[in-house]
């Protein structure tokens, strides 16, 4: 028996080691305020006002006016539509052009797919701002898309490719595509290649042991990549008022717009509530469909 | 054409067989990389209009940019909350992650979950509710404020790649050295804070990147003469097309480029 379980089965020193450990992780904790005190000042207290505010009527009573005309009023029901079709064709989107990407990326030896990763992790790195800028140079009426089209033989005059739908798709896409392909890309390294093999051994063509074996076993990690990438969209404000030009109306476009046209703060609060909500039933869903929690905090 | 008959894996797929995908992959990284350095030769137009390729170069958009007080104001503005949301957000998300991994208690998890709501909350709820609330106390249209809202979108990611860090490390060697006499302060600051450095450099870069790309908040809660570089770019983007924007996000490009570069870098000395 060492010294130390000695001291702990010792009923005379047992209280104080109880009381020491529990003192020091509280004291751990301390280091954690800080950390706390930003996020109640940043988040806490002001989406918790507007959350009171959505509540409030323009009489400055408790109402639910704000979320009566949500569902009276045909125009709240085309924004919600818009955000749920964008947010939709977005990850729809995604999933296409980051699938067989992904999948490349992990068929190559490691080092390599390291060097390739750079081609998602740049524009990932570049402010949106500036991809959401190019694209709107790129898909302008004479821009360097059309003229190419033209050149091919696609289509003869140029086409309107921006302030529109397909303006804010192709710019979305490239801005969301990183948030699948990472971890998607991370999902397929870990399937365990003997699983291919041996499908192969048991005779399967490597078109069915894809779609047999190695598909399946991704499907968890491109549902965790299309659910990101789907709760991103659904609050996405920069590109679909810039590559939309003012057409495509999302949750976060009209929220603003309350704000600067009607200074209507109940209105645009319980917008945000609605949004938020959304958000966080989608995510509860997904943690408890996918057990997220494994993936965001490991055993800890 | 040895390649192409070479099997390309041990199912006796051959590359041949693969070409397609490594096609259609080029294609998409090239789609994915090409709008994000299209930017450099636009800049160096001679035109007034956004044309690709320009017709005839120069370097009339850099001048304008460096000659422009507002557009050099917005800079130093962005740069100066880029700088303070990382001072601020690096040691506070460090701590936080330290503490909660290392603490056993049983609210450490519901306060990780609690500290990373910014990333969860749609940022343009937190830019109307910070802008509220700023109105309340006078913190609109300040550095103070600004930074403020920004560490607390930055200090999550720090927690999060701190805790990846501490979770390969082995907190045995911390343990150790209290047990030779090191208080708990020591032994972090000696035996593990070296150890997870590489980490906590890339949670910096990662927190001024955030603050210095974030656009949303910046447009509520910036303003006059505090307005960010982005809040700027955002309005001449969507009023009118000023191709000194060319310029400025090549200068953003750069950036980006070379914090990238320096954390691939950092993860392979890690290594």
């Amino acid at each position: 028996m060492d010294s130390r379980t000695e001291l702990e089965s010792s009923p005379l020193n047992e209280k104080p080691l109880m009381l020491q450990e529990a003192r020091e992780q509280w004291t751990l904790l301390g280091l954690a305020i800080p950390a706390i005190l930003t996020i109640v000042a940043i988040i806490l207290i002001p989406v918790g006002w507007l959350f009171y505010l959505s509540f409030v009527g323009s009489d400055g009573q408790f109402s639910l006016e704000h979320y009566q005309k949500m569902i009276a009023y045909k125009s709240y029901a085309r924004v919600f539509v818009t955000t749920f079709q964008v947010s939709i064709l977005t990850t729809l989107i995604c999933i296409l052009i980051g699938y067989p990407l992904a999948y490349f990326l992990a068929l190559l030896p490691p080092r390599l797919a390291g060097i390739f990763m750079l081609a998602v992790l740049l524009p990932f790195w570049t402010s949106l701002l500036v991809r959401t800028y190019a694209w709107l140079v790129l898909l302008q009426k004479n821009g360097i898309l059309n003229d190419f089209a033209i050149y091919m033989g696609l289509w003869e005059t140029p086409v309107k490719l921006v302030h529109n739908l397909t303006g804010t798709l192709i710019g979305m896409a490239h801005i969301m595509l990183p948030f699948l392909v990472l971890p998607l890309y991370g999902a397929m390294r870990k399937i365990e290649r003997d699983m291919m093999y041996a499908a192969a051994n048991l005779g399967a063509s490597p078109v069915q042991a894809f779609w047999k074996v190695f598909f399946p076993l991704s499907l968890p990690g491109m549902l965790a990549g299309s659910l990101i990438v789907f709760v991103l969209c659904l609050g996405f404000y920069v590109t679909p008022a810039v590559l939309g030009g003012g057409r495509v109306v999302m949750v976060a476009t009209q929220i603003t717009a309350i704000l600067e046209h009607q200074f209507d703060w109940g209105a645009a609060s319980a917008l945000g509530v609605v949004l938020l909500f959304a958000t966080l039933i989608i995510l509860y869903a997904a943690a408890r469909l996918l057990k997220f929690d494994a993936v965001l905090f490991g055993k800890h | 054409m040895g390649w192409w008959k070479k099997p390309a894996s041990d199912t006796q797929v051959t590359h041949g067989d693969r070409f397609w995908l490594y096609v259609v992959a080029t294609i998409i990284m090239l789609l994915l990389v090409i709008p994000t350095f299209i930017v450099i030769p636009m800049s160096f137009s001679d035109s007034q209009y956004l044309e690709f390729p320009p017709s005839n170069w120069s370097v009339r958009w850099y001048t304008e940019y460096f000659e422009s007080a507002k557009w050099i104001r917005a800079t130093v503005t962005s740069l100066q909350v880029g700088i303070l949301t990382m001072l601020l957000a690096t040691p506070l998300g460090t701590m936080a992650a330290y503490a909660l991994f290392v603490s056993g208690h049983r609210a450490a998890k519901a306060i990780f979950l609690f500290l990373i709501t910014p990333i969860i909350v749609p940022v343009i709820l937190i830019a109307i509710g910070t802008f509220y609330a700023y109105g309340r106390v006078g913190l609109n249209n300040t550095i103070t404020g600004l930074t403020l809202a920004h560490t607390a979108l930055a200090a999550p990611l720090v927690m999060i790649v701190i805790t990846a860090a501490l979770r390969t490390y082995d907190l045995n060697q911390e343990r150790v050295a209290r047990s030779l006499g090191a208080t708990r302060l020591k032994a972090f600051f000696v035996i593990t804070l070296p150890q997870i450095k590489f980490s906590v450099l890339t949670a910096a870069l990662l927190s001024f990147l955030a603050s210095f790309d974030e656009v949303i908040i910046a447009i509520f809660v910036s303003g006059g003469l505090n307005a960010t570089l982005t809040k700027h770019m955002f309005s001449a983007l969507r009023d009118f097309i000023d191709p000194t924007i060319a310029a400025i996000s090549t200068i953003m490009v750069l950036v980006s480029t070379v914090l990238l570069l320096a954390t691939q870098f950092i993860g392979s000395r890690q290594k």
